[in-house]
């Protein structure tokens, strides 16, 4: 083991100002959107905005922006908006309409989701996330995307994860599928008027900022290679998660955190680096050529259930084991919400009974997920229904029935609710650059729940940028975006002319996929579900050294000015390296646990995590050194009114 | 398992291209053909020579990036099913694999695998949309969609834009994408009102993209999305529609707004 020390790698700094108004937090977004200075329509023509990455929050920012009647220049390194990973969230989208007698409501919903997260979120943001959540529904509704309706043609609903009323709107088992499209439509509908343009297949490098305002980006053209400069008056980046740090993750292949980490190392700041989401259903690794963690939707908790076999390494087939040797472990430890507890929980339990020899499957790394019973309740008709598409790319991916055999799952990097770290404007503390979606730390604190990512990129896109930049430009009227030709566009476009340079000069001996794996793995086993202080400190020691290899013998075949895939990767692992070390820091920080940040040392004594609202009822904002040296932890408090502070218990209600 | 692989390599859009032979020797079943390439290039780059550059991104099935032709089938042997759940199970030992890019003259080659498929982007921007600003919409309970209309719009929505059916189309038609496109959005509520113009509009688009449609009926046996072929019908219908109610309709309604690419009226 290592003798890293904490106070190496970090120092404390101050505390950062959330800028939420005083007071009820119920109605601290009106009353701060009342406050907000506008921009009057013939003016808006006159203002540019760098939207970067096309999914469901920066599609709905920059077709809300334009339909306003702003400049965008919209970015994304796919061939086309519609494939943002937000496609792969199957469920749904959480709306506390309120339309049904199941009691819910707006307040209901925060304290759902502040609870949810482990209290490590702000309150107000979660007002916002309820309260313009209905517009949201009606909108995209409205713009193409087919919910699922009754017979009757309302809306109909689902039940998720952490809930225990129905508020989650879907369109079969391809909920983000649909709401993306529908975006992308909104989009092309706005490029066909010119008021956005749109850059595809140019990935974001840079960041150009000066005197602590943000002026624009540098982006490749990843066709060409060529590198150059945008400047605008503001810049959004709404890049989505960093999950893709652990190598294997439910992820796309593409999705990276370089636009937002090259942003942190320009100066903004990020927060909850190691809130990770680990999602309980996800496929377990069978090779090692398997590029990634397959996603089963949670929404199959509604009817499958989870156990293992009772007996330490049964290797029976499953349909062998009598009922009376198996356990059903989910509902034994958690009988108020059973299968449906939410993925923090459900993943730690997966993950304990994995750890205790109770691991299914070949490699002993699953649990199983078994539809047996529903099946003989409701017949296989009904559940086919239900999951059709979800149990045919099951059998798809591993050759098993579902309605015949149970399922193996096991848990997966899934969601980063850790983010640049952004005030209630969802600003940045750099002037001028906003953050949405899952690029963003906002409202999931130490544990998102199901369906509440989807919701929280549409709202950001669609409710929340468009009121909070336009507050930003108002005072920039008159001004224009920096030259193209300024020392400080120059600087950074040198600067990142050169960092691509050296990635091709290593001419080392091993791909980038390598050590993304290598990075991948390591995570995996000390900053994973289940996190120990002596193995994080071991992690960043480990890092550090990963870092040196990396930049000893990375090989990047090809050159710069071609479409060169290997040189995004390297460009990516790169940013995923420094990233990891910093999660880990904030990880061996955190001397609690909380949500998916689950610190062995830190257990009731009936395993579940235990917070420590004294010491840590704050955001941790990270500052990256601008030399080298310790990293800075600045401080946003966390206040709870609506919702009390309280330990989290799913056990009864 | 050992399987041959013949590649297309090309490394720009005018350079000529060529087949490429390399052997994999330790091929897995339970790989997909993705990762038989991410196998592959892992050890060209170790070795110093330019891996095959093609696309994927979700690899689930449903973000439409992947597609390359395998042995002459977009996507690969298994019906609807994307390039990233295709399985080397599905060969037999010692097979070999052809793979190259979506064949169509709509889709221009960008390097090796990829290809260029914005012509499927520009059908969409000349009217795939419905015109409603962000919070303009009415309560979305107030307009009620009967349930099975509700899910037939989705069976023509679920189209992950691949473009897989414009490559298996002897002529190059782009007709079931168009077509699928209008069914989903003509069944909805929202956005009738243009109706018209967006059938008008969009077939324009696709005449000048794409081929004609002569029902081959092969889109429909690629599609990962199991787009219905009646798609097809669809597009038609809505341009005949569209057409008709032009004769007797007040001229704000007739006037259709050219594409934003510039391509004439009917």
């Amino acid at each position: 083991m290592t003798d890293l020390l904490l106070d190496d790698v970090r120092v404390v700094g101050s505390l950062v100002d959330g800028g939420v108004p005083d007071g009820d937090p119920a109605t601290a977004w009106e009353r701060r959107k009342a406050s907000y200075r506008l921009v009057s329509q013939l003016n808006r023509r006159k203002f540019t905005v760098i939207v970067v990455g096309c999914g469901l929050a920066g599609a709905g920012c920059a077709a809300a922006l334009g339909e306003l009647g702003y400049n965008v220049e919209c970015f994304t390194y796919h061939d086309t908006p519609r494939r943002a990973h937000g496609i792969a969230a199957q469920g749904g989208i959480n709306s506390p309409r309120a339309k049904k007698v199941d009691n819910d409501s707006i307040l209901r919903f925060v304290k759902d989701t502040v609870e949810g997260g482990d209290f490590r979120s702000r309150e107000a943001d979660c007002f916002r996330l309820g309260q313009e959540s209905t517009r949201v529904i009606d909108h995209m509704n409205a713009i193409g995307a087919p919910f699922a309706r009754e017979y009757g043609g309302q809306l109909a609903t689902r039940s998720f994860g952490g809930v225990q009323v129905s508020r989650t709107y879907y369109t079969r088992g391809q909920t983000g599928q649909q709401l993306e499209i529908a975006a992308a439509q909104a989009l092309w509908r706005q490029i066909a008027k010119d008021t956005v343009r749109l850059h595809t297949r140019h990935e974001m490098l840079d960041l150009i900022v000066t005197d602590g305002v943000v002026r624009g980006i540098v982006a490749r053209d990843l066709v060409t290679g060529e590198i150059r400069p945008y400047t605008a008056h503001a810049v959004v980046l709404a890049t989505g998660g960093y999950a893709n740090v652990y190598g294997k993750s439910t992820n796309a292949m593409n999705s990276n955190a370089t636009a937002a980490f090259r942003a942190h190392r320009r100066g903004a700041y990020f927060a909850s680096p190691c809130f990770i989401q680990f999602h309980p259903t996800t496929l377990p690794i069978s090779s090692p050529w398997q590029s990634k963690r397959m996603l089963m939707s949670e929404s199959l908790r509604n009817d499958a259930r989870i156990w293992v076999p009772k007996k330490n390494g049964d290797d029976r087939a499953p349909n062998d084991i009598p009922e009376n040797e198996r356990d059903y472990f989910l509902e034994r430890r958690y009988p108020a919400f059973g299968n449906l507890v939410p993925r923090d929980v459900a993943s730690r339990a997966n993950a304990l009974e994995i750890h205790d020899g109770h691991g299914v499957g070949p490699l002993h790394n699953g649990v199983y997920l078994d539809l047996r019973d529903a099946i003989a309740r409701l017949g296989v008709g009904v559940i086919e229904e239900r999951y059709g598409n979800l149990l045919h790319m099951y059998q798809e991916m591993t050759g098993d029935d579902p309605i015949q055999v149970p399922m193996r799952i096991g848990p997966g990097a899934h969601f980063s609710m850790g983010g640049l770290w952004t005030d209630f404007d969802a600003m940045s503390n750099l002037a001028g650059l906003f953050v949405g979606g899952e690029a963003s730390w906002a409202y999931h604190g130490a544990n998102r729940l199901g369906a509440n990512s989807l919701l929280s990129a549409c709202v950001d896109g669609w409710f929340t940028l468009p009121v909070t930049v336009p507050n930003y430009l108002e005072s920039l009227l008159g001004t224009e975006p920096l030259a193209l030709d300024d020392p400080a566009v120059t600087t950074t476009v040198n600067q990142v002319r050169a960092g691509v340079a050296q990635l091709l000069a290593i001419g080392g001996s091993r791909p980038a996929d390598q050590f993304h794996n290598q990075l991948g793995d390591l995570l995996y086993d000390q900053c994973g579900v289940n996190r120990r202080g002596e193995e994080l400190a071991d992690a960043i020691d480990r890092i550090q050294k990963l870092r040196k290899e990396f930049n000893d013998d990375l090989r990047v075949t090809g050159t710069g000015a071609e479409l060169n895939q290997e040189l995004e990767k390297a460009g990516r692992v790169s940013d995923f390296v420094d990233l990891a070390e910093l999660m880990c820091i904030d990880a061996l920080d955190r001397e609690e646990s909380c949500g998916g940040h689950f610190r062995l040392e830190h257990q009731t004594p009936d395993g579940e995590a235990q917070r420590d609202d004294t010491r840590w009822c704050f955001v941790s904002v990270w500052e990256r050194p601008g030399t080298p040296g310790p990293y800075i932890r600045h401080d946003e408090p966390l206040t709870f009114t609506a919702v009390p502070l309280e330990q989290r218990n799913y056990k009864t209600r | 398992m050992k399987l041959t692989l013949k590649i297309w390599r090309q490394p720009t859009a005018d350079a000529p291209g060529k087949f490429e032979t390399h052997n994999v020797t330790d091929a897995n079943p339970e790989m997909t053909i993705l990762e038989l390439l991410d196998r592959l290039n892992n050890t060209l780059v170790s070795q110093g020579a330019e891996p095959v550059a093609f696309e994927s991104d979700c690899r689930e099935g449903i973000c439409g990036t992947c597609g390359i032709t395998v042995n002459g089938r977009p996507h690969g042997p298994a019906p609807n099913t994307t390039t990233c759940q295709q399985h080397v199970r599905g060969f037999k030992d010692g097979a070999t694999l052809h793979l190259e890019p979506f064949r169509s003259a709509a889709y221009p080659v960008v390097k090796d695998l990829i290809v260029d498929r914005s012509a499927l982007d520009r059908v969409i921007e000349a009217g795939g949309f419905v015109s409603v600003d962000a919070g303009t919409a009415p309560d979305a309970d107030t307009v009620q969609i009967p349930h099975d209309v509700g899910e037939t719009a989705l069976n023509f929505a679920a189209c992950i834009g691949c473009g897989a059916c414009v490559a298996a189309c002897p002529n190059g038609s782009g007709n079931l994408y168009t077509g699928a496109k209008l069914a989903h959005l003509s069944l909805l509520p929202y956005g009738q009102q243009e109706r018209e113009r967006r059938a008008h509009s969009m077939g324009a688009q696709a005449d000048a993209e794409f081929g004609h449609c002569t029902l081959f009926g092969e889109c429909a046996r690629v599609c990962p999305a199991e787009i219905p072929i009646t798609a097809v019908a669809a597009l038609n219908h809505e341009r005949l529609r569209g057409w008709a109610k032009r004769y007797w309709m007040p001229d704000d309604a007739k006037r259709t707004k050219p594409a934003h690419h510039g391509h004439e009226a009917e």
